[in-house]
């Protein structure tokens, strides 16, 4: 790792000033990503403005037909939580098989959502809630958040201080993961909300990254069942290929996936 | 530099590092409790973990900045004096190491799943919550057994012992 200065924010106006005085400021949430980057000097950064300290960053909350998560919560807080798990218990389930047990004790929401790994396991939820993303300046729609990978709709400097996710009727959570880097392969995340609105949002197989099956959601809207599914593909071409499954075998773990999710609706266990 | 101060073990210490300082380092170098080991150095093996403010983590994936005004709890930190913690008791009894490089870590994490899980543990709890460790000689066997047994004598329940 080069060199850096460290600074811990107590606040989020802090951490913005902190950020906009350093030349190559980033922002450290959990860490799990940025520092195994910077520590191989794939990364470097002169100042490290620690977000850890931000109590307004900390709160889970049901108000109405939402439950909101700070930025600033863990994976492994998530995945305790009872308001989370009697909200959305499929989403409980998605936080606790993400890593392992030392990852979701440090890992942490807006980390997660800010970076947008194409393997990430919260951007598929976020999407399938038709989740707001909070920052410090606005909100922003999860349909317009993930713009491709690794890339997002935040702006220099803009923080993801939470996340709203809308309460569905039922959802569900399924993943196959690599069994080497536990990153899913593929991972369907699919809800039918209270307006009859039916979402699945796929991670870990799309080359753009996370994305909106629509196909999917138009066969389970009339009928929200695996059955639904049978026949139904993704295009390979939409697919990542790699040294760990070709195209053609993500597209099908992707419909694998999706029927597997509609097998766990509203258990607060992830199908791994 | 900056100034990090945090309990480790029961102690108040404080030293001036680099702010790159990761936890691990810090623990290993500059107070030299080198019961915590670096394995992977990529967050992989768990070879490294310790316990802040009573959580199990990665001690290279974090700078020991990060750490500061915590508590920190490390293997030499888990044995009543002679007296050794049921766990370490347990990995002896069961055969729980071989070459004993990840033993640190498997024991800072099985005292974790027990704290965390309590009477639910069984075996199949403590094979998933083990996969952020890494034995390249015991195949897990012992390990699993020897945190089940540790958690019935910690007074949690043991459902079922592997044999």
């Amino acid at each position: 790792m080069y060199s850096l200065s460290y600074r811990r924010a107590s606040s989020v106006e802090e951490a913005r000033r902190l950020f906009k005085e350093a030349s190559d400021a980033a922002y450290l949430a959990g860490g799990h990503t940025l520092l195994p980057a910077m520590k191989q000097r794939l990364a470097a950064h002169d100042v490290l403005v620690d977000l850890g300290a931000i109590a307004d960053m900390k709160g889970i909350g049901v108000s109405g037909d939402g439950l909101t998560i700070g930025g600033g919560v863990t994976h492994a807080e998530v995945a305790g939580s009872q308001e989370v798990k009697g909200a959305i218990p499929s989403l409980a389930a998605l936080a606790g098989s993400i890593g392992d047990a030392q990852v979701r004790h440090r890992g942490t929401l807006g980390g997660s959502i800010a970076n947008n790994d194409p393997a990430a396991d919260y951007p598929a939820a976020a999407l399938a809630l038709a989740a707001t993303i909070r920052t410090d300046g606005r909100e922003i729609a999860a349909d317009d958040f993930f713009t491709a990978l690794y890339e997002t709709a935040l702006e220099e400097g803009e923080i993801v201080t939470g996340v709203s996710f809308r309460i569905p009727e039922t959802a569900g959570y399924a993943k196959f993961r690599n069994p080497a880097s536990r990153y899913p392969m593929a991972g369907v995340f699919v809800a039918r909300h209270k307006d009859g609105t039916v979402r699945v949002a796929v991670t870990g197989a799309g080359n753009e990254g996370v994305f909106r099956w629509s196909e999917a959601e138009q066969a389970l809207s009339g009928n929200f069942a695996a059955e639904a599914l049978a026949g139904l593909s993704v295009d390979p071409d939409m697919m990542m290929g790699d040294i760990h499954g070709s195209p053609e075998y993500r597209a099908n773990l992707v419909a694998v996936m999706a029927r597997r999710a509609l097998g766990s609706l509203g258990s607060a266990e992830a199908i791994i | 530099m900056v100034t990090v101060s945090m309990t480790v073990n029961g102690r108040q210490v404080s030293k001036e590092v680099e702010d790159r300082r990761l936890l691990v380092d810090f623990l290993r170098e500059d107070l030299g409790l080198t019961g915590t080991h670096v394995g992977c150095d990529t967050s992989q093996c768990g070879a490294c973990v310790v316990h802040l403010d009573g959580k199990a983590v990665k001690s290279c994936t974090m700078l020991a900045a990060q750490a500061d005004g915590a508590s920190v709890k490390t293997i030499e930190g888990l044995a009543d004096g002679a007296e050794l913690h049921p766990l370490q008791a347990a990995f002896k009894e069961h055969h729980g190491l071989q070459c004993g490089f990840c033993t640190p870590g498997m024991i800072m994490s099985g005292a974790d799943i027990i704290a965390r899980h309590g009477s639910d543990l069984d075996e199949a709890t403590v094979r998933l919550e083990l996969e952020g460790n890494i034995c390249r000689c015991t195949g897990y066997h012992n390990i699993v057994k020897a945190i089940l047994a540790a958690a019935g004598e910690m007074g949690g329940g043991m459902k079922q012992a592997a044999e």
